[in-house]
């Protein structure tokens, strides 16, 4: 492979062959430019998918009423189930050991929230001091609500960043300030952040018990989140989560009157599981990105090599002349394999190169919220060049065998 | 030089074989100039091939410069014709994207020489077949008489103990098959071994030795009073 004379014979018969080498090698680039883009995208939902989940705890377990499909116990399907707060307060309580965070959560949807003469319509969520853990948020500045508010329903308020950016524009003078909440004041004491981004930070969060006072919301609640104190192990993990999530269905259902077998009438949203479920989809996805990329490569490989085929006998006189010179099978098997791997892995290069030009530029411009910087690491890309060599390699075999073999009598006799 | 002794060779087509060698006991001695005649179909050239080593004899012996060729795999067979011989074809069998520098200096690349070295080597032989103002020529852009001297060239490059001729003007015109004997004749002056197989009589007068194939065996072998091509020119 150093062998420097054997490389000018190549760049001698590749310049000479310059149409029928770009044929070759076009097969190969765009197999690996296609392989490129797909790991790539599979890479950039992985990410996409990630940052979903990095909106809220990826412990979290989430739950959510909804309306009975099925009769029970005399009761009609379609009712529409309420929690309230004591849903909340007796499964804090009974499962208090595990909990590592606790919030029930009061809901205004399109709540309009004023300042001066600024304002917009926005979540009002009306929660415990824990929801900021639960929520993944971050302070920009001041404080999150504490559980005195709580006791107390002090009406204050904590305003999402793209709030605060709606209403006070550049302005840093924020806390301590008055917003209106339909109609009623609340006094800024912070602003947060949150991972999930602009829809996430689209909310303002109050103390709960004063958004069930203000909003006349009485005892009721929207929804309840949970996390669970962290365990060793992923296992671990996700056995206890599912353990508590079952343990949380049947003692709503039982509360509510609700069918064992209804599915629809608590919704239990169990993050953990999730996470382990979009990681096994990304996993298969990624792995058929992988299959396509290679049977795509292959294809090049079955291309480069047929080419190759018809080359050695296009070129079986040359051999021929090779051999009566007194080339050795050796270094015609050498010759045409060279040739081969020279070309796919050239070709295979520029293909990965572009690949990777076109991910670098298109990949920040992509708008979706389920792909996200698509990128392609470097171990990959060498692993395709690893790829390409043994696939020159593959794709030289045949015709540098066949080319071996030809007897030179023959060969010379060859029109 | 050369040591042949009951050369038997027949090819199998399907259900038949021809026989085409039947027995040919033959030698040359060092700086002999040998013509090979026969009517089409002889045996001329399976003669010649086996003597380069490109296709075996079924039985019978060879030598060669006192090395005895036998149990040939290719790998020895392509070492022994790169050091012992050089081909000449009927077609010139050259590389036809190689110029003609390059065409010369292949057989130097399998003997491993460098390139430099195989360069100025090529440069040399094609200023000795006049051809030095066309070495960057490719072989489509030389008429077919600088062909045949590209291919003397090369022939001659790896400086092989015998040169093997195989109808060397056959595909050229009267006047320069002539030039291209003058040159042959010039190459075995020099004390080069040289075999040529022709069917035509003034090619083989230019000889020095005509052995004459006759259904497989050898009918006639006389030595001639060589007619110098340079006269007919
Ligand atoms: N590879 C082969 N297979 C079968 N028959 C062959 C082969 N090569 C030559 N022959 C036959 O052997 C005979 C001698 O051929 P050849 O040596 O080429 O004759 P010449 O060169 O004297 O014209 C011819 O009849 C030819 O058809
Ligand atoms: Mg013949």
């Amino acid at each position: 492979m150093f062998d420097l004379e054997r490389w000018q014979e190549i760049f001698e018969t590749i310049s000479k062959n310059k149409l029928r080498t770009f044929l070759t090698g076009l097969s190969v680039a765009s197999g690996i430019f296609i392989l490129v883009i797909l790991l790539g995208i599979g890479e950039g939902m992985k990410n996409g998918i990630e940052r979903e989940f990095q909106g809220d705890a990826a412990n979290a377990i989430f739950v959510y009423p909804g309306v009975t499909t099925k009769e029970y116990k005399g009761l009609n399907p379609g009712r529409r189930i309420q929690l309230k707060n004591d849903d909340f307060e007796y499964t804090s309580a009974e499962n208090k050991s595990e909990l590592e965070f606790k919030s029930a959560v009061f809901r205004i949807f399109g709540g309009m929230v004023t300042f001066e003469n600024e304002s917009g319509s926005y979540r009002v969520e009306g929660v415990y001091p824990d929801y900021q853990f639960l929520e993944n948020s971050s302070m920009v500045s001041g404080r999150f609500l504490n559980n005195r508010d709580v006791e107390e329903s002090t009406k204050i308020v904590v305003l999402g960043n793209r709030v605060k950016m709606d209403l006070f524009k550049d302005s840093n003078d924020v806390l301590g300030k008055y917003v209106e909440i339909s109609g009623i004041k609340f006094k800024v004491v912070g602003v947060y952040t949150d991972p999930g981004g602009e829809r996430e930070e689209s909310r303002v969060f109050v103390p709960i018990t004063t958004a069930q006072k203000v909003f006349s919301g009485g005892n009721d609640i929207n929804s309840l989140s949970y996390t669970l104190k962290a365990k060793e192990t992923y296992e671990e993990a996700l056995a206890a989560s599912n353990n508590f999530t079952s343990k949380l269905e049947t003692y709503l259902k039982g509360k509510h009157t609700i069918a064992p077998s209804d599915n629809s009438a608590i919704y239990i949203n169990n993050m953990l599981e999730n996470t382990k479920r979009f990681y096994d989809l990304i996993g298969m996805i990624k792995m058929f990105f992988w299959g396509v990329g290679i049977c795509t490569i292959i294809a090049g490989v079955v291309g480069v090599s047929n080419i190759m085929l018809i080359i050695v006998k296009e070129r079986t006189r040359e051999i021929g002349v090779r051999k009566a010179l007194g080339a050795q099978p050796l270094s015609i098997i050498g010759m045409v394999l060279h040739e081969s791997i020279f070309v796919t892995s050239f070709a295979g290069l520029t293909g990965l190169i572009m690949g990777l030009v076109l991910l670098d530029f298109v990949g920040p411009m992509i708008q979706t919220d389920f792909i996200y910087n698509p990128t392609v690491n470097f171990n990959v890309a060498l692993s395709t060049v690893v790829i390409l060599i043994v696939a020159g390699a593959v794709a030289g075999f045949f015709p540098a065998y066949r080319a071996a073999r030809i007897k030179p009598i023959i060969a010379l006799r060859d029109e | 030089m050369i040591t042949i002794k009951d050369l038997h060779k027949s090819y199998k087509t399907g259900n038949n074989s021809l026989h085409v060698l039947k027995g040919i006991n033959f030698n040359v001695a060092e700086g002999e100039l040998v013509s090979i005649m026969g009517s089409s179909g002889s045996g001329k050239s399976t003669l010649l091939n086996i003597l380069g080593m490109l296709d075996e004899a079924d039985t019978g012996s060879y030598t060669l410069d006192g090395v005895a060729i036998k149990n040939l795999n290719e790998k020895i067979a392509a070492r022994y014709r790169n050091k012992f011989l050089g081909f000449i074809f009927q077609s010139f069998n050259l590389i036809n994207y190689k110029s003609a520098l390059d065409n010369v200096a292949l057989p130097l690349y399998y003997q491993g020489m460098k390139r430099s070295e195989r360069m100025d080597r090529a440069e040399a032989y094609l200023e000795k077949v006049g051809l030095a103002q066309w070495m960057d020529h490719l072989p489509n852009q030389l008429s077919g008489g600088q062909k045949q001297r590209v291919a003397i060239a090369r022939a001659l490059a790896s400086d092989p103990k015998v040169l093997l001729a195989d109808e060397p003007t056959g595909a050229l015109d009267t006047k320069t098959s002539y030039e291209v004997m003058d040159l042959i004749q010039q190459i075995n002056d020099e004390g080069r071994t040289i075999l040529i197989v022709t069917h035509e009589p003034d090619i083989a007068q230019m000889t020095k030795r005509i052995v004459n194939l006759k259904d497989g065996l050898i009918i006639d072998d006389t030595k001639v009073n060589q007619v110098r091509a340079l006269q007919n020119v």
